[in-house]
């Protein structure tokens, strides 16, 4: 079964966010970029599926710049086959991403697209079912768990109050969060494989943005805490402050 | 401005935050010689919640009702969706940025064709159009954005927006459903419905999180009766690091690759404060820390701090509740 899965080059998590000069973006110096960690769970849980039934190939697309070259020699020392570089405008508008990523996957159709549940910059959280629905497709959006047969995938999501089950006929899109697709480290021998893996290079077909950043700007910092006290005879001050001060209890 | 606001329901109660979202369309929509409209989506009967919305601020509540759509099904609700909003000629469109709603949203803007704003935290009218604040890299930053479509589309975070009561009953319609259920691809297994009463941690009102300084699994005792002392809005959150070791559900995880969560009161109890556990958490109203290292992180975006061994002062803390409720 051929699976694609589409990565993102992200900021690392560790990163401190500056605004960057013009004000509508972060600054870029200094930041290190990774695989986003959602996406990690994606190309595992791909690579389970592949060695689990012993036969397919992994393709791992990416939309961005040059740069993203890098995150996708990170997937293909992971053990992905190939990999598919959109050259494009990366935005903050999902649907001008999907489009780009629908272009492309719409043409080799295979029977499971695996997304990460959301970017670790902008959050966005909606490419998957966004890609899904251009595509006709049935999409499951964070997915911890999921099993494919021949004809459909069965997938597990956790919700407010209790797990969702679905099953979707194949093809399908699922988006994946964390749960049973620990990612493994990639061994120095798939990073030198993956150097003489293939790499494409297209041009993303992605519409305009249409959603416009105006301002990024930081949260007000917290105030530093005020450390009530010391062991158990701190508590009935801090509980008076949370009544009387902040209201909260 | 003429906003439709999609209500949330489950197990035959409306769920909170749909109250919360009406009334962040009505306070944007009164101000702008506008009115709400709310969707109710559901399974036959449904349209017995509608009153649970009067003095929300919405004008009308549209049911639409059938027994394919008694549980959440993607297809369905996105189509359903999909023709409400093409007919009411809406600028906005709300949903809730609950697990249903995210899920939900990006189907229905790929459907209209229109962009998504996920996950809001605020919302304005700058020069007669709406202004966005979205918070990204999990809370590390915000983005002020602007959408160059109609209708703006946006899901809006549970706990940020103010609830009101505006003193008015609200018309109720029924939604005309030409859907079929046999073509909706997608085939709903099963629900299996977990933790009983206590809300999700990224819906709760108040927030107990613990981490490794419980030390072991069997110690969720503690944590779980400082909760229950604290009422029934009160959940349960987790650090990354007792998620991985197998000591809580991944759905109570929060931070940069869990949740994100806005509740009134946070407490985090054995929790060191990392970058990506405060990603998730910084928005709360209040933070509580309890830690028996004074110079741990977390004590930078504590409200209040206790320095000490969390195994003496939780259980005092949860007496003291008990007393102040007058359960002692
Ligand atoms: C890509 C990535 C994503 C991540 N995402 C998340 C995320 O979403 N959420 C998250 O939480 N983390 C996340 N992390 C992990 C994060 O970096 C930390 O490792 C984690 O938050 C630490 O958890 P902790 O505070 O429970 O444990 P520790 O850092 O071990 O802290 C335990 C604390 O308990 C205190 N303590 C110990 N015993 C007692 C006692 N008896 N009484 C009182 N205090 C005591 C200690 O002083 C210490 O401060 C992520 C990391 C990476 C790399
Ligand atoms: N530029 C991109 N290139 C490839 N995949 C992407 C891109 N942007 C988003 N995705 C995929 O969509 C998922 C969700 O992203 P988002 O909706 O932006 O939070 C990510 O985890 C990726 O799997």
């Amino acid at each position: 079964m051929n699976i694609i899965v589409c990565v993102k080059r992200v900021p690392d998590t560790e990163t401190r966010i500056r605004v960057g000069g013009d004000g509508t973006s972060i600054d870029p110096s200094g930041v290190k970029y990774v695989l986003s960690p959602y996406d990690e769970f994606a190309v595992e849980a791909a690579l389970r599926l592949k060695e689990a039934r012993g036969e397919g190939e992994v393709t791992v697309v990416s939309l961005g710049d040059d740069a993203s070259q890098e995150t996708l020699r990170t997937a293909l020392a992971m053990g992905a086959d190939r990999a598919v570089l959109l050259q494009g405008e990366v935005t903050p508008d999902g649907l001008a991403t999907a489009r780009g990523l629908a272009a492309e996957i719409g043409e080799s159709d295979p029977p499971l697209v695996l997304l990460g549940v959301k970017a670790a910059d902008d959050d966005g959280q909606q490419v998957g079912p966004m890609l899904a629905t251009l595509l006709g497709r049935p999409c499951a959006t964070a997915v911890s768990s999921f099993e494919v047969t021949d004809e459909s995938v069965v997938c597990r999501s956790e919700v407010e109050g209790g797990t969702r089950v679905l099953e979707l006929p194949l093809p399908a899109v699922v988006t994946i969060t964390k749960g049973e697709y620990e990612p493994r480290y990639a061994s120095l021998k798939g990073i030198m494989a993956a150097k003489r893996k293939p790499l494409e290079k297209k041009e993303a077909q992605t519409g305009p943005s249409r959603l416009r950043v105006k301002a990024v700007e930081l949260p007000p910092e917290r105030t530093a805490g005020r450390i009530v006290g010391e062991g158990p005879d701190a508590v009935p001050e801090l509980v008076r402050l949370l009544r009387e001060e902040a209201n909260a209890l | 401005m003429k906003i439709l606001a999609i209500a949330e329901q489950r197990d035959g109660s409306l769920r909170g935050v749909s109250r919360e979202i009406v009334s962040a369309a009505a306070g944007i929509a009164i101000g702008h010689e506008g009115e709400v409209d709310v969707l109710l989506v559901g399974g036959e009967g449904v349209e017995g919640l509608a009153s649970g919305l009067n003095g929300s601020g919405a004008a009308r509540v549209l049911v639409a009702s059938h027994e394919a759509l008694a549980e959440y099904h993607p297809d369905g609700y996105a189509r359903v969706l999909k023709g409400v909003v093409e007919s009411g000629g809406y600028d906005a469109v709300f949903l809730p940025a609950t697990s249903q709603g995210k899920d939900l949203a990006p189907r229905l803007a790929a459907l209209l064709d229109v962009p998504l704003a996920q996950d809001i935290t605020g919302i304005s009218v700058v020069d007669g159009a709406l202004e966005l604040v979205r918070p990204v890299y999990a809370g590390k930053a915000f983005t002020r954005i602007s959408v160059d479509a109609a209708p703006v589309l946006a899901t809006l975070r549970p706990n940020v927006f103010q609830p009101q009561d505006w003193n008015a009953e609200v018309d109720v319609e029924s939604v005309e459903i030409s859907e079929d259920p046999a073509s909706w691809p997608t085939r709903v297994v099963s629900f299996e419905a977990t933790g009983g009463d206590i809300p999700d941690v990224a819906e709760a009102g108040i927030v107990v999180s613990g981490g490794r300084g419980l030390k072991d699994p069997e110690n969720w005792k503690v944590l779980e009766d400082l909760r229950s002392a604290l009422g029934a809005s009160a959940g349960l959150g987790a650090s990354r690091a007792v998620v991985d070791a197998g000591w809580r559900p991944h759905g109570e995880q929060v931070g940069q690759t869990g949740k994100t969560v806005a509740p009134k009161l946070y407490f985090a109890i054995g929790i060191s404060g990392a970058i990506q556990h405060l990603a998730g958490m910084r928005t709360a109203g209040t933070i509580v820390a309890v830690n028996r290292d004074a110079d741990a992180p977390i004590f930078k975006v504590a409200d209040y701090g206790i320095v000490g061994d969390l195994f003496e002062v939780v259980p005092r803390l949860t007496e003291e509740i008990k007393t102040l409720k007058g359960e002692g």
